[in-house]
């Protein structure tokens, strides 16, 4: 842990992540399985969204405003983990999505909390967000065959994903490797009570996908991105 | 809605205000138990989920509240519609928290539906058959962005315009739940008109954007107040219950009175060319409204009827198996001997346990 504050440039990937599973939860709504969860998840998103915001006014100086960094970059710029910009699909890899990501961010956030003022609010939202993420991978890993096995299908697709989670990210000094244990634990934990299985996977030795932090993405976030980018570029220079 | 048929309950008095009383209720006919709620109505107290009604008010309020149940639900749609193309961070935290709370308006009304017997999952069937109507005014297309302006500014200020009186509702629980969507609407209502300002002020495309958006909503929002009073069938025994306390005309008149002058403040302009002040009524008179339209869209015939009623069934019919296995596994935890504390689960979230913190700051 550091206390000196990282770079601003460093925090411009756990940004994109933020953002882009922010739009990604936006898209569930009116879609949502049961009224509770058209809340929940929105509330999950507009967190997200709101970490993203604050992460991005620490990068006005390097990259701009933030709406010009949200909607005036290509793709490739872009260095958000390819786990977040998958697309929605059903709702069981909606919650494994989330259950790997705030695995994944809680400890980042608890790392960065000395250093990066956001990162201290922040952890108690993904606090949540990973309650919510295992109450409902617990419920759907238990519940009957199919959710268990929808679980099972959604765990195993996403988790060539992961890997780059835990590639370090230049300029943010944090123990990585406690960060991917912690992560490993959570998951251990959260699959065993669910029944659910831990997948081969970058942990096994098996190939691991990803290389988003470099600005290589996978097919449907160029999609993602023109739907959200279509407008604000249609109207260059306009104030909303 | 078994309880629509339940035997007479004792009147208790208020929520629990007035003194307890000792043992059994004493033996009350019909009559009295009838004269003593015309006699709460008449006084302005409230009724409450255990007190005597008629069957007749209680089948109003179910089919009145689920109605706008319904609406905020099917309601979302045409403005999560631009959740992912909202063009700047700012709007879009703004829109998504927005249609955030009209799932929690949609929870709230449900709710107040239940305490009169009725049951989510019931109302739900009948408005996916299509046996229970939301507002008509969801069955018209957002086609560009401003049109999120001109549902906050029109589409909620008409709704606000209707649903401020209902906050002394004579039955308690909805006159209560609408209190709190009184106050989360106003907010709606001025971040659409907000939006709709900036527009305005903006490049002459955008400009152009947000007059034809109230080009578009305006004549619909005034038929959101329902057929003219000549014409409405349920409106004389609402207004002896309390249910209802103005005229749909009424209403419609006031709404027309407020949004003149903001239409002037806006730089936009109403689609109206009759619009003239009237000093002698003291009010805005307006031009003859297309009750043939809004007749069409009320029998299923409008842009988006088919559409939104789809878009719902297809949401509940994906969603069907996460309600069973929630279900599955509520069951499974109850049939289980208690597990040892080592891997206790922690606080519950989600579907029926606990609601998610409640409406988020945002940008508000």
């Amino acid at each position: 842990m550091t206390a000196t504050a990282p770079p601003a440039l460093a925090l411009l990937p756990p940004a994109d992540d933020a953002l882009v599973l922010s739009h990604r939860l936006g898209e569930w709504a009116g879609h949502a399985p049961v009224l509770e969860e058209e809340v929940a998840l929105a509330n999950i998103a507009l967190d997200l969204l709101g970490q993203a915001r604050a992460l991005y006014a620490e990068l006005r100086d390097e990259l701009g405003s933030e709406d010009e960094i949200a909607y005036l970059r290509e793709e490739r710029a872009f260095r958000n983990c390819q786990l977040v910009e998958q697309p929605n699909e059903d709702f069981a890899h909606t919650i494994v999505r989330q259950l790997y990501f705030s695995a994944y961010q809680l400890p980042l956030h608890h790392r960065l909390a000395s250093c990066v003022p956001v990162a201290a609010k922040a952890a108690q939202e993904t606090a949540y967000h990973l309650d919510h993420a295992e109450q409902w991978t617990l419920r759907l890993g238990d519940g009957t065959e199919e959710s268990h096995a929808r679980m099972q299908r959604a765990a195993d697709a996403l988790w060539r994903y992961t890997g780059e989670l835990f590639e370090p990210i230049e300029g943010l000094d944090i123990d990585w490797h406690g960060l991917r244990a912690e992560w490993s634990g959570t998951l251990t934990d959260v699959f065993g009570r669910a029944g659910l299985t831990v997948p081969d996977g970058p942990g096994t030795g098996a190939w691991s996908a990803g290389a988003g932090r470099q600005g290589l993405h996978t097919e449907p976030f160029g999609r993602m991105l023109a739907e959200m980018q279509h407008l604000h570029r249609s109207h260059p220079g306009a104030s909303w | 809605m078994a309880s629509a048929t339940s035997p007479p309950r004792e009147r208790e008095a208020g929520s629990g205000a007035g003194p307890a009383r000792a043992g059994a209720p004493p033996e009350k006919s019909e009559q009295e138990f009838q004269a003593d709620f015309d006699a709460a109505v008449a006084a302005d107290e409230r009724i409450e989920p255990r007190d005597w009604m008629p069957d007749a008010y209680r089948a109003t309020l179910v089919r009145q509240i689920a109605q706008h149940a319904h609406s905020e639900i099917i309601g979302m749609q045409p403005e999560a519609n631009w959740i992912t193309r909202a063009p700047s961070l700012r709007r879009k935290a703004i829109l998504m928290a927005k249609v955030q709370d009209e799932a929690g308006h949609g929870l709230y009304l449900y709710g107040a539906a239940e305490t009169l017997g009725a049951d989510r999952e019931e109302l739900l069937d009948k408005l996916h058959s299509g046996r229970q109507k939301y507002s008509s005014i969801f069955n018209y297309p957002t086609l560009t962005w401003a049109d999120v302006g001109a549902i906050g500014w029109l589409v909620d200020g008409a709704a606000i315009t209707n649903q401020v009186p209902l906050c002394r509702c004579s039955y308690g629980p909805y006159a209560r739940a609408m209190v709190r969507v009184c106050k989360e609407e106003s907010f709606h209502q001025r971040q659409g008109y907000e939006l709709l300002l900036a527009l305005s002020r903006g490049t002459p495309a955008q400009r152009a954007m947000a007059q034809d958006a109230v080009d578009r909503w305006w004549w619909p929002s005034l038929m959101m107040f329902g057929p003219p009073d000549e014409a409405s069938s349920h409106s004389a025994r609402s207004m002896a219950w309390k249910i209802k306390r103005h005229s749909n005309d009424e209403l419609r008149q006031r709404f027309v009175d407020i949004c003149v002058p903001q239409a002037e403040s806006l730089g936009l302009t109403l689609p109206d060319p009759e619009l003239t002040w009237n000093a002698e009524r003291g009010h805005w008179d307006f031009g003859p409204i297309d009750w043939q339209e809004f007749q069409e869209i009320l029998k299923g015939n409008g842009p988006c009827n088919a559409q939104r009623l789809e878009q719902r069934r297809r949401a509940h019919d994906d969603g069907a198996w996460v309600r069973e296995a929630a279900a599955a596994h509520a069951a499974k935890q109850r049939s289980r001997p208690v597990e040892p504390p080592a891997h206790q689960e922690r606080q519950p979230a989600g579907a029926h346990t606990a609601a998610p913190r409640a409406a988020r700051s945002g940008d508000r």
